[in-house]
């Protein structure tokens, strides 16, 4: 069969089965890969596959089917789609679509259903996964008729990428499936996009803004995934540069601001540089642009940001007061608001910044951590003092930094990270590098000392905090862009969530550097446990087999490292060669991520680095 | 604090679903909640009673608009708006009653003053409609008690509201109206506020 599927007004619309409606839909909205487990009530999908141009990724769970579309759509920003049958097989993707819904990623997840005549019957296999994934969706469709699916499939894709946007799951019964209709994939056009009624703010609060940000002395903007969603890095650093703003991020928003740019100051919220957190608390004004001011940011609410105005600029209403009261909503698409903004200011403001040329990525270190460029003294006269303010709350930070104690022959997961980052920098292949991460100590490492200079360079799972997530993610982040090194950064308890997937890197060929974190903890819980039940370190020693062992039985080779020395050729062992490789990092297993802010503690209450050696006590602030 | 939500929905399986476990999730507590057909085959409207925090509507208002299911939502005030309620009350009443049939003959003068009909008449019972807003109806429920009647069962619906005036525009945009489309002509603000929402409204409510 001959589907020309995108070219519009067919003169006679074909008639297919409704298992072929579902791949001929697909294809028409450019779907190339799809992630997927094969089961009763989905095989007249399966057996319709052969006709269409599709790659399916035979998955080894479930869940890693929907985490694999998550991270192909974090990865290429396109809607990531997974398939799985009716019952056992829906309820295996729920994890990964509430992953999906609460990082606000596309998704199209299609499930089987049992026939439409025997719905509600408990028959075999049936399970009520619309009633299920109601709170985790951002909508979902159960179809019942095969000339419903053209329709239903494009509402999903159209719902799923617009707006705020996130997971969709379309059930379809197998009778629908089998059943016959006409195909004609432009008449089946979604009614056009409804925006939200309360988008789009008023002249009013945008002069508003305005004013306050001519009043500002100290203000910081924070940089959040919206940035990356909405495609407004660009703007956002133009907006930076043009009026000297320094920039705090969130997990999810690093990679939208270049890390070594002298206005970044990186990461800020519970494990954050406590001199970040410093900033916040003293600000005068916080630019939140595409982030949910989320508990793990804000640190206690009461004493959150005292004497800052605060301006949120979102797409989605209901995020508006949510956690923080804000002064000044800006509700809509960031890239238009900031826009519209600028030209705004444009008119007011003619000493505009907007010439400074932005530094190459992977600048120097400092550069990377700080403010100590000149040129920046020198331009934005209005906030000089401030980033200075800045700066001097640094204090002895990078003294305390692990990075720069002398080696005491421990290896360290910090050494690890930076050392991955160093020789991705080293080799030129920075802007080419996707880190997948898990969720743990490692994942916080991560965003501690890789330094990422490229939006969707970091995948990780940051409102959910989904472990299991990291082998699969980083499976559809390489699918979506196989050019790319991908690195999976993985605890050993994470890993063992999902590492059946290694059988799946193997069946489709892939090259995929998997770097597991071995500390013998589940180390995030023992960290907890250590600060705050008496190091009752109750279930979070786990024990692991032989990962280079576990990766050989797959045909992957691998290797241990225990010393720094071996980290950096090691790594580049795994980059530059052709398959997947493993590599055990046996770390220090008693570690602790820092600084750290307490449950409960506001962001200037932070326990900060120990000033020798990590492994002796810690100082309070 | 009450707030009263009017939302024009699709008219499809589940839509009741999705707005109930919408408030389930934020935890409020919904109540009242009415649904019905309208002037439209493809909408249903509810209207929606629950109690909530002052700053907790606008949030509720944002978040039933995410659902992919809603076409309008409309928060009422009381001035604004005619906020109706219908109740069934069984009172025991008659021959067998406590003060025999000298009681009916007084539900009667109740239901009389509070413009509310006798619906049923049995031996033992006697059953009134009532209309109206839901203070009035708590009231005669009230006076029945005070008066020593047992009440047997009470069935209200729960509020149901309509602004007074016409639809906004931005109603019958939501809706997608054809009549309405020479309103909009390209150049007006779609979201700019329609004089129905910014001003208060001059009609005083008076009861029928
Ligand atoms: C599916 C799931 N179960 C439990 C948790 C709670 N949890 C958060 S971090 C963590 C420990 C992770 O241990 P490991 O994978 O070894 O990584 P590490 O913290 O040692 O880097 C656990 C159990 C979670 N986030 N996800």
């Amino acid at each position: 069969m001959d589907l020309d599927v995108q070219h519009t007004a067919m003169p006679h619309p074909p008639t297919l089965t409704g298992a072929e409606i579902v791949w001929a839909t697909l294809a028409g909205e450019g779907v190339s890969t799809v992630f997927g487990y094969p089961g009763g009530a989905i095989l007249p999908i399966y057996d319709a596959l052969r006709k269409f141009p599709i790659h399916h990724v035979l998955v080894r769970h479930e869940q890693s089917a929907a985490h694999m579309a998550d991270g192909y759509a974090r990865a290429s920003g396109d809607v990531g789609v997974c398939m799985a049958t009716s019952g056992p097989g829906a309820t295996n993707l729920v994890t990964g679509i509430a992953t999906a819904m609460l990082d606000s990623i596309p998704l199209v997840a299609i499930t089987g259903q049992v026939a439409s005549k025997v719905l509600g019957s408990d028959a075999f296999q049936e399970v009520d996964i619309t009633g299920i994934t109601l709170p985790i969706t951002k909508h979902n469709f159960l179809v019942t008729r095969a000339e419903d699916i053209a329709c239903t499939v494009r509402e999903a894709f159209q719902i799923a990428r617009s707006g705020r946007p996130g997971p969709v799951l379309v059930d379809i019964t197998k009778d629908a499936q089998q059943a016959t209709a006409v195909f004609d994939f432009e008449m089946s056009k979604p009614r056009a996009y409804r925006p939200h009624p309360m988008l789009h703010s008023g002249l009013g609060d945008r002069n508003r803004a305005l004013e306050l940000i001519k009043q500002s002395r100290k203000p910081v903007i924070f940089a959040g995934h919206g940035i990356i969603q909405s495609g407004a890095e660009r703007e956002v650093l133009a907006f930076a540069e043009r009026h000297g703003i320094p920039v705090a991020t969130t997990l999810l928003g690093l990679g939208a601001f270049p890390a070594s740019h002298p206005l970044a100051l990186g990461m800020m919220g519970m494990h954050g540089e406590s001199w970040v957190n410093h900033a916040i608390q003293n600000a005068d004004l916080l630019l939140a642009f595409g982030m949910r001011f989320d508990d793990r940011v804000t640190g206690n609410l009461a004493h959150y940001a005292p004497n800052a105005k605060k301006i949120h600029i979102e797409i989605d209403p209901s995020e508006i007061n949510k956690n923080v009261k804000v002064d000044v909503a800006l509700i809509g698409d960031l890239k238009e608001v900031l826009k519209s903004l600028e030209s705004s200011l444009g008119k007011q403001d003619p000493t505009s910044l907007q010439d400074v040329g932005h530094p190459q990525s992977g600048g120097s270190k400092e550069g990377a951590r700080g403010l100590a460029t000149e040129t920046w003294d020198q331009t934005a006269d209005a906030t000089r003092a401030w980033r200075e303010e800045i700066r001097s709350l640094k204090g002895d930070a990078s003294v305390r930094d692990i990075i720069n104690l002398p080696d005491n022959g421990h290896l360290y997961a910090a050494h690890v990270i930076n050392d991955i980052w160093q020789e991705a920098k080293a080799a030129g292949r920075l802007a080419d590098t996707v880190i997948a991460t898990d969720v743990g100590q490692h994942q916080m490492w991560e965003a501690q000392y890789f330094k990422h200079e490229d939006t969707r360079s970091l995948i990780t799972s940051g409102g959910l905090g989904t472990m299991g997530f990291a082998l699969p993610a980083a499976i559809g982040a390489k699918m979506a862009g196989p050019d790319k090194d991908v690195w999976v950064i993985v605890g050993d308890g994470g890993f063992q969530m999902t590492a059946a997937e290694l059988s799946t890197i193997q069946q489709e060929k892939l090259h995929i550097n998997i770097a597991v974190i071995n500390n013998g903890f589940l180390g995030m819980v023992r960290q907890w446990q250590e600060a705050f039940y008496d190091k009752n370190y109750s279930n979070s020693p786990i024990l692991s087999p032989d990962f280079v062992k576990l990766a050989d039985a797959h045909g992957i080779p691998g290797t241990h490292v225990r010393e720094r020395k071996d980290v950096v050729p090691t790594v580049t062992r795994a980059r530059t060669g052709s398959e997947t490789f493993l590599i055990d990092f046996v770390v220090e297993k008693e570690d602790g991520v820092y600084p750290m802010i307490a449950p409960g503690s506001a962001l200037h209450e932070m326990v900060r680095r120990p000033t020798k050696d990590p492994l002796l006590e810690t100082s309070e602030d | 604090m009450l707030h009263t939500f009017i939302a024009l929905v699709d008219n499809k399986p589940g839509v009741l679903t999705r707005v109930a476990s919408l408030f389930r999730r934020l935890n409020i507590n919904i109540v009242s909640l009415t649904v019905g057909e309208t002037e439209r085959e493809d909408v249903s409207r509810m209207t929606i009673v629950c109690d909530a925090p002052e700053n907790a509507a606008f949030r509720v208002r944002a978040s039933l608009y995410k659902l992919e299911t809603t076409r309008n939502v409309d928060e009422v005030g009381r001035s604004e708006a005619v906020v109706r309620e219908l109740c069934l009350i069984k009172v025991a009443a008659g021959p067998n009653a406590p003060h025999g049939l000298q009681s009916r003959t007084q539900v009667f003068e109740l239901a009389q003053v509070f413009r509310a009909r006798v619906v049923d008449l049995a031996p033992d019972s006697v059953m009134l409609e009532m209309t109206g807003s839901a203070s009035k109806i708590e009231g005669l429920i009230q006076v029945l008690r005070e008066s020593g009647y047992e009440i047997l069962e009470v069935s209200r619906t729960g509020r149901m509201a309509m602004r007074r005036g016409a639809h906004s525009s931005k109603v019958m945009k939501a809706l997608g109206s054809k009549a309405h489309q020479t309103v909009f002509d390209g150049n007006e603000d779609p979201d700019a506020l329609d004089p129905m929402d910014s001003l208060p409204n001059q009609f005083v409510e008076h009861e029928t």
